[in-house]
């Protein structure tokens, strides 16, 4: 909130959604020069509090509820959880194999719905082209074989989903200690069929953000971007897991904060800033304090934290990634799009792996041992690391929870973008709707689960509204 | 004859109900063929360009602008349906009407083993809208001409709705599409 009664402010609203309304708020001065530049998210809804007394096996079908967009993110990190509440130390090889192709499956379909729905329109017609083919059904009459493939690589994760979930959106498949179904040879060939197809057209959506990346590094190198520590799950060896591991977090150069951190421990390296002004909190890593030790996580992240990726196709992008920074940590806010169709092309690789595997057709599906009262669950989501820590008292209710998804923290960093992009582009300009995507563009570069929503579908919703000091607008614009 | 028009918003849902949506997978394209797509998610529009047919409305209501949202879809269209369980009883979100919203607030921005909160702040801004005590179902603010029960409805259930209404003709759907979880 503006007390100085010189400056402008321009609202743009709603930018999209997270189970509500996110908004961005810009302060000019006289000379349109910005002050300050901020992402709201408007809504709260109070999970943490009013699934207190719930017993704990509700858990995780009911806090995917979350999020419908990638439930089974939510679902798998509480299941995690609940599998140390219930002391399963170690799952049968048929149920961690079973939720790990639930998880590539729902990477898969979340990966390729926000690169071909989202944010190809922005590579194909360019960030200030008319927004009245600026979204996915334009893409679907310019490229419609692009528009189809992306139509069809979705419903191949969504599918791998419901074989292993029960169902495509909120399953039930994960139960704490295990699974509760299998996958049967008749799904298991199904899915077969399609699985050269869609590593083909992975590839082809890779080389696509890759030459885009390469093309117009100089003008994506500066957008939006800043140095940033990095944090993600690492598995022992330092390979990329998407599923399971512990926390690893690196600063700009690649030197490491902390390794190979047991994530049951997250709350002495993690801590979250109130700010009066958004109902997103503000992670930060404790040891650097909140002015230093805010970071980075989802794809960008992952692909600076990994030493390698255990799958052929990918490790090899990998090495192509991260010679564009002479191996160091890649910071550039636009390599999101790259390193996210890296894991794509990963994700794939694991799911072929995993349909020649015949544990998937097992019959040990659950374990448990000691019972415990505190259990936390972390996964990397497709937007990043997911925490979900929980106690549970003697009646088997859970009695606290607490969950940083993965959106919050990357909150700080689109602060930074939004920021920086403003001053960079909106600074002494007249202010036009497509200066403003420039804002949404790097945004939508995070994939925020505050875009996935209204975003899910390629569009930005937009009001703008320029205000004087006294709160007069002198300018509104839309977009349609 | 001009095609007729489809409006959607999610309100306090999650979207998985667009999600749903979404999972007509490519028969999208051929809805595209039937009807146009007015304010939504799927295109650009923001405020709403005539009248609509049909519109869906997933979440209930937890704050002001939600409130704001829905009374715009109730004057611009002839049919409002509720889809999913947000938009007919409230949901998973409406599991905070038993409790008091400051006790809510309390566990995220207080309580919580991870806040930092020096200064006691809670969020509250100008740029913030307003929390309504509880959650309210959709037809608690306005009329609602059809509910569409599920987390999420699935994908046929919706196509096989707007493929009936479209035509015209009684919706008849089989057992599988209204068993739920």
């Amino acid at each position: 909130m503006s007390t100085d009664k010189n400056l402008k402010r321009i609202i743009i609203e709603p930018v999209t959604r997270v189970e509500g309304h996110g908004k961005v708020s810009i302060l000019l001065d006289e000379k349109n020069k910005v002050k300050q530049a901020r992402l709201h998210i408007v809504e709260f809804r109070g999970f943490e509090r009013f699934i207190q007394g719930r017993p704990y096996w509700e858990v995780p079908v009911l806090v995917q509820r979350l999020c419908g967009i990638c439930p089974v993110s939510h679902h798998l990190a509480a299941a995690k959880a609940m599998d140390v509440i219930v002391g399963a130390d170690k799952l049968t090889p048929t149920a961690e194999k079973m939720r790990r192709l639930m998880h590539y499956g729902q990477m898969f379909q979340s990966h390729a719905l926000h690169f071909f729905h989202l944010c190809s329109p922005d590579i194909l017609f360019g960030f200030e082209s008319d927004p009245a083919i600026r979204n996915i059904i334009g893409v679907a009459r310019k490229y419609p074989a692009l528009a189809v493939q992306g139509v069809m690589m979705r419903k191949y994760g969504q599918e791998i989903i419901k074989v292993t979930a029960g169902k495509k959106i909120h399953g039930t498949g994960a139960i704490p200690g295990g699974i509760n179904k299998n996958l049967s040879v008749a799904e298991r060939d199904t899915l077969m069929k399609d699985v050269k197809q869609m590593m083909d057209w992975s590839l082809g959506a890779l080389k696509i953000a890759k030459d885009y990346t390469v093309e117009n590094l100089k003008t994506l190198a500066p957008f939006g971007s800043f140095d940033s520590n990095h944090l993600s799950l690492i598995r022992k060896d330092g390979a990329m897991d998407l599923y399971h591991g512990n926390l690893r977090a690196i600063d700009a150069q690649g030197d490491k904060i902390f390794d190979h951190v047991d994530y049951q421990k997250y709350y002495e390296y993690i801590a979250e800033e109130v700010r009066s002004w958004s109902y997103m909190k503000f992670p930060f890593i404790k040891q650097l304090g909140p002015e230093n030790g805010w970071y980075r996580v989802g794809p960008l992240a992952r692909l600076n934290t990994a030493d390698f990726i255990d799958t052929p196709e990918a490790e090899k992008a990998r090495k192509e990634f991260m010679a564009v920074t002479n191996n160091k940590p890649n910071n550039l806010t636009m390599a999101y799009h790259w390193a996210r169709m890296i894991e794509l092309v990963h994700s794939m690789e694991k799911i072929k792996e995993l349909l020649h595997d015949k544990d998937l057709q097992g019959r040990d599906l659950v374990t448990k041992g000691k019972r415990r009262d505190e259990g936390v669950g972390l996964i990397e989501a497709p937007r990043g690391t997911l925490f979900h820590h929980y106690k549970v008292n003697k009646n088997d209710q859970i009695e606290m929870a607490n969950l940083i998804v993965s959106t919050t923290n990357n909150n700080e960093p689109m602060n930074r973008a939004v920021q920086k992009v403003a001053e960079d582009k909106l600074s002494g300009h007249k202010i036009t709707e497509g200066l403003l995507n420039n804002i949404e563009v790097a945004i939508r570069a995070y994939d925020p689960c505050l875009s996935c929503a209204t975003h899910a579908m390629g569009r930005m919703p937009l009001v703008v509204e320029l205000f004087d000091a006294r709160g007069i607008i002198l300018d509104k614009k839309e977009k349609r | 004859m001009a095609k007729p028009k489809i409006a959607t918003t999610s309100l306090a849902g999650c979207f998985g109900c667009h999600m749903s949506i979404l999972d007509i997978d490519d028969r999208i394209l051929k809805l595209i063929e039937l009807v146009d797509f007015d304010k939504s998610p799927i295109d650009d529009i923001k405020e709403f360009s005539g009248r609509c047919a049909v519109g869906i409305i997933e979440g209930g209501c937890c704050n002001e602008e939600n409130v704001h949202v829905l009374q715009e879809f109730r004057k611009h269209c002839d049919i409002l349906i509720a889809c999913g369980d947000c938009a007919t009883m409230g949901g998973i979100p409406a599991m905070r009407n038993n409790i008091p919203l400051k006790e809510c607030i309390d566990e995220a921005y207080r309580n919580s083993p991870t806040v930092y909160n020096p200064k006691n702040i809670t969020p509250n801004d100008k740029e913030l809208p307003l929390l309504l005590n509880r959650v309210y179902p959709c037809h608690e603010i306005v009329k609602i001409d059809y509910f569409m029960p599920g987390c999420p409805p699935s994908a046929d259930t919706i196509w096989q709705t707007l493929i009936a209404l479209l035509n015209n003709k009684p919706l008849e759907l089989p057992y599988e599409l209204i068993k739920y979880d």
